[in-house]
């Protein structure tokens, strides 16, 4: 459809896109491999000294765990709960109908440094202690968002009459749920996952107001740039991180059929 | 799927009405919550008594509780002398890095809110603790090393009020001048250089409402008439002339850090040339072979000194006498001092600093006699409360209203 | 029947308890922990500190909305506004072009792979890409270095209001990619055929067929771009200069904790909150929220 030089200047664009988007993570891992601490261009000196310090450092490990645990746990519940928000505004007509999309996606549209405050002073005057608990309470509420926004925008595109003819063929709620209903989700399910897990790992705006003692990474991330005695780890953490990541995201795309929340049950 | 629409249409309205209400009704309840008696016992008669004075401190260190919470600087913290201390005292070490006293006075609130045992507040955030009745009163002869301390430091007036310590202090350093020796072969005598248009672009000093201090501090001897004597507490037309002098400067500033490694970058990078910092960076600096140096100019500095208070609600207060018993050591003192690059307060720290890294008691003046530091101007929080009695002083709220001001 | 199948049975004919089952939860989560945190934290706004005594007073008072009006408050508010506004457009130029081949050009493999490259970038922290920018913009900094090379001398950018907004789009570019590309493979072939039966050629139907379906998609991406500048200060602190380089993010920030004016910063967040109701209303009337 598109003429031949529409697709070149396309490509070139497309390239250039790319580019922007990756010399800075180029840098990232360039620098992870600089031995000296003040981050400056050119490096004079390369050595893999500090992935060593990354590995052997304790305070790494246990920030990327409570990270990969808060993160699963934040995901898990906005699952739940972004879905549950999805079927019922769905299928039911209620008074409010049409202010709830604008209330669930006000965790992420709103600052995260006034969610961070709210929800800071509400926790505090309550006299709840801040815990893992508390940066769970902070993630699941913006994670819920993505969840219900992936889960709505494929009800909207399934076809209702495929739970009719379910239950007409004799199967109860629960289990045209499980065969019927859930299938056609599970797409839009794992890739709302990916992208709120990925928003909560990376998040660390809210999570400075809703941590208590714990470090999770990006907290870490933050004191060792403070710091700055350290620099070079940070950047072998990023990087360690981008390529642990990308077998599952690669994979997760695959399955999802590039974006399979947005992809139409028919294409016509 | 059919929509069902309610036949119960004005029960459910009730119900959204009520739901939509909640928010408020729990909003009055907290917000009754924060009017509870916590809050307001704090605003007793005088706000010259910290609310917490007549708490009586631990007369013994019991058994530890096999934690212990603090709230540190980064660096503050660090393994070499942490797992020692983890192992002696069986007390597991749990950290909560802040960068800024803003940031630890507002984990701080509400006495560590049952969570925090310790916080290594600097001078300006202590007296907001203390007033705002967050921390409690120490026992110091529990603390063997506090003897060790030098005597300037043992009762300090930004930790030590009405003679009740309410910590103990811990390192301390100056808000130095670092330079290019590139630009300058000698050490510059005079803090004139970072107001002067001839190094226009080249300056940096911290992005911190506090530096009015400092400007108050050039001013004390550049303008006696206004009669600053301390840079701490300003009547408001010594605090318009210290706003007006940074105002002033505002064009020839390259960058305010917020970062102490941000300054690194930026001398390093060549982008400034002169500016206001920490012993900290020129110590990372040398180590990474730029030519740069420090010095005090002649109208003496500002500084900070750290001191660990202890929460209100602490909920460790055994494991947090022994930290405090322990990283007031001479040998803790010397690692630390090292590792972060700031001035220990243990008088005994010096030969084992030498020992660690040769030459650090010399750079980072372990050894200098009292008299040294008389010209270090420590922070403290500015109060509306002078200490002629007074309550006509510049509180810190406006400082910051005035820092937006002058930095736009 | 099971127990299960009567259960299910029974949940079918009260439409409205399983209406109330599946929205309770979510809706108590977001009334009780959200709404109620963000009223709390905005009646502060009423309050005022004293500055004796340092507490909360709690006689109501619109002091803090007046001192909003105090230089430099506006000037920064408009600045926010401004960089956010035009971060908005430019990612909204960066990504339509992007996202079209993506959704219709390239093949399923590509397109896969584009997938990934777009949302790989959000793994790598935040922080650290802000500080690679740094290493990047600052004087004989990669870009400088680059430019040098070419013979174009030495821009040294780093520590402005560009540096800042350079950032930002670099940032946020992924979060406006994402749904327009979206909108674009909502789009059915048939109307491309269609219109081309119609008589238009490609320039007429990208402007009268696609823009208008894609619209929902940039919108929905805009929602993103720009309430994450309004309240972003960590950007700012990094590699703004601290001198008319503030942001409402910032000087929030500053005035909580030591400085221990609650009252004011919450005044001040409700200027974003504003903004963003008002950016959501219309957003929604734009059929943005169908398109997220």
């Amino acid at each position: 459809m598109e003429g031949r030089w529409t697709r070149v200047v396309l490509v070139l664009w497309v390239l250039g896109v790319l580019l922007f988007l990756f010399v800075p993570i180029a840098t990232i891992v360039i620098f992870a491999f600089d031995r000296s601490n003040v981050q400056s261009w050119p490096i004079r000196d390369f050595t893999t000294h500090w992935f060593t310090v990354a590995w052997d450092d304790p305070a790494v490990r246990s920030a990327l765990w409570l990270s990969l645990k808060a993160g699963v746990a934040a995901t898990v519940l906005a699952l739940a709960l972004g879905s549950a928000a999805a079927f019922g505004v769905h299928r039911f007509r209620f008074f409010g109908r049409e202010a709830v999309s604008l209330f669930l996606v006000l965790p992420i549209a709103l600052p995260g440094i006034i969610t961070g405050l709210a929800l800071r002073s509400f926790f505090t005057f309550g006299g709840i202690n801040l815990s893992i608990v508390t940066i769970i309470i902070g993630h699941t509420t913006f994670c819920i968002v993505v969840i219900y926004n992936n889960v709505i925008a494929r009800l909207r595109r399934t076809s209702g009459s495929l739970g009719e003819a379910s239950m007409d063929l004799g199967a109860h709620g629960l289990q045209t749920f499980r065969y019927v209903t859930l299938p056609t989700l599970a797409t839009a399910l794992v890739s709302g996952a990916l992208l709120a897990f990925a928003l909560s790992f990376d998040e660390v705006i809210v999570t400075t107001f809703t941590a208590g003692a714990q470090t999770t990474l990006p907290i870490w991330i933050f004191g060792a740039i403070r710091l700055g005695q350290q620099l070079p780890e940070v950047n072998v953490v990023v990087t360690a991180v981008l390529v642990l990541t990308l077998i599952p995201v690669a994979l997760a795309t695959k399955l999802t059929g590039g974006g399979g929340v947005t992809r139409s049950t028919v294409r016509s | 799927m059919r929509y069902k629409t309610f036949s119960r249409k004005k029960g459910q309205r009730a119900a959204m009405m009520v739901a939509l209400a909640l928010p408020l009704v729990i909003a009055g309840w907290v917000g009754g919550a924060a009017a509870s008696p916590g809050a307001t016992a704090k605003s007793t008669s005088s706000a010259i008594t910290p609310p917490t004075q007549n708490m009586a401190p631990q007369k013994s260190i019991g058994k530890g509780e096999g934690q212990l919470n603090l709230i540190a600087w980064e660096g503050y913290a660090q393994p070499e002398w942490v797992k020692p201390f983890e192992n002696q005292t069986g007390c597991t070490v749990n950290v909560k890095y802040a960068g800024t006293s803003s940031e630890m006075v507002s984990l701080m609130a509400n006495g560590g809110g049952g969570q925090y045992d310790l916080v290594s507040a600097s001078g300006d955030a202590d007296l907001r603790l203390i007033y705002g009745g967050d921390v409690k009163p120490v026992n110091i002869k529990l603390i063997p090393s506090w003897s060790q301390l030098r005597p300037f430091l043992q009762s300090p007036d930004f930790n030590t009020i009405n003679g009740v310590h309410y910590g103990v202090s811990l390192q301390f350093g100056p808000n130095d001048l670092l330079y290019s020796t590139k630009v300058f072969p000698k050490a510059p005598t005079s803090w004139s250089v970072i107001y002067s248009k001839k190094y226009s672009g080249k300056i940096t000093i911290p992005n911190n409402p506090i530096q009015i201090a400092d400007a108050a501090l050039y001013l004390s001897v550049h303008e006696p008439s206004l009669g600053i004597k301390d840079p701490y507490e300003l009547t408001e037309p010594q605090f318009t002339a210290a706003v007006n002098l940074l105002k002033a400067e505002r064009p020839l500033i390259k960058d305010y850090w917020s970062l102490a490694s941000a300054e690194i970058s930026l001398f390093a990078n060549g982008e400034v040339v002169v500016g206001a910092a920490w012993p900290y960076q020129t110590g990372q600096l040398k180590a990474e072979g730029a030519k740069v140096g420090d010095t005090i100019p002649s109208e003496g500095a500002t500084g900070w000194a750290d001191s660990w208070l202890l929460a209100t609600k602490a909920p460790h207060p055994n494991c947090a006498y022994k930290w405090m018993s322990y990283i007031t050591t001479p040998q803790v003192q010397a690692e630390q001092a090292v590792s972060y690059g700031e001035t220990p307060d243990n008088s005994l720290a010096c030969p084992l600093m030498n020992k660690l890294q040769k030459g650090s008691c010399d750079s980072l003046h372990a050894n200098e006699p009292d008299a040294y530091f008389k010209t270090i101007k420590f922070w403290k929080t500015p109060l509306a409360q002078c200490d002629n009695g007074k309550n006509d002083c510049v509180p810190f709220q406006q400082w910051q209203t005035a820092w937006t001001q002058i930095t736009g | 029947m099971t127990g299960v199948a009567r259960l299910s049975a029974a949940l079918w004919r009260r439409a409205w308890l399983r209406a109330a089952l599946t929205l309770s939860p979510p809706l108590a989560w977001f009334l009780v922990i959200y709404l109620a945190s963000l009223v709390v934290m905005l009646v502060t706004a009423f309050w005022t500190v004293n500055p004796f005594t340092n507490n909360l007073q709690h006689q109501l008072s619109l002091t803090n909305f007046a001192a909003l009006f105090d230089a430099p408050i506006p000037a920064i508010i408009a600045r926010t506004v401004l960089i956010a506004a035009l971060v908005t457009i430019t990612d909204a130029v960066i990504a339509l072009p992007f996202a079209y081949f993506m959704a219709r050009v390239a093949t399923p493999r590509v397109r896969n792979a584009l997938f990934v490259a777009v949302l790989l970038p959000l793994w790598a922290s935040y922080l650290a890409r802000v500080y690679a920018w740094i290493v990047i913009l600052t004087q004989d900094g990669t870009l400088d270095w680059t430019t040098q090379h070419l013979g174009l001398g030495s821009p040294n950018i780093a520590y402005t209001n560009l540096a800042m907004g350079i950032v930002f789009c670099y940032i946020w570019l992924p979060f406006m990619i994402l749904p327009i590309y979206g909108a674009f493979e909502r789009i059915p072939d048939s109307y491309f055929e269609a219109s081309a039966d119609l008589g238009a050629r490609n320039p007429r139907t990208l402007r009268s067929v696609v823009l208008p379906l894609v619209l929902p998609g940039v919108v929905a991406g805009s929602i993103f771009t720009f309430s994450l500048t309004l309240g972003d200060f960590i950007t700012p602190l990094l590699i703004g200069s601290g001198s008319g380089t503030n942001l409402i993010g910032n000087v929030i920030y500053d005035n909580i904790g030591l400085a221990n004016n609650l009252p004011f910063a919450a005044a001040l967040a409700v200027v974003p909150i504003v903004i963003m109701i008002f950016y959501l209303l219309g957003a929604r009337a734009l059929g943005a929220f169908e398109a997220m």
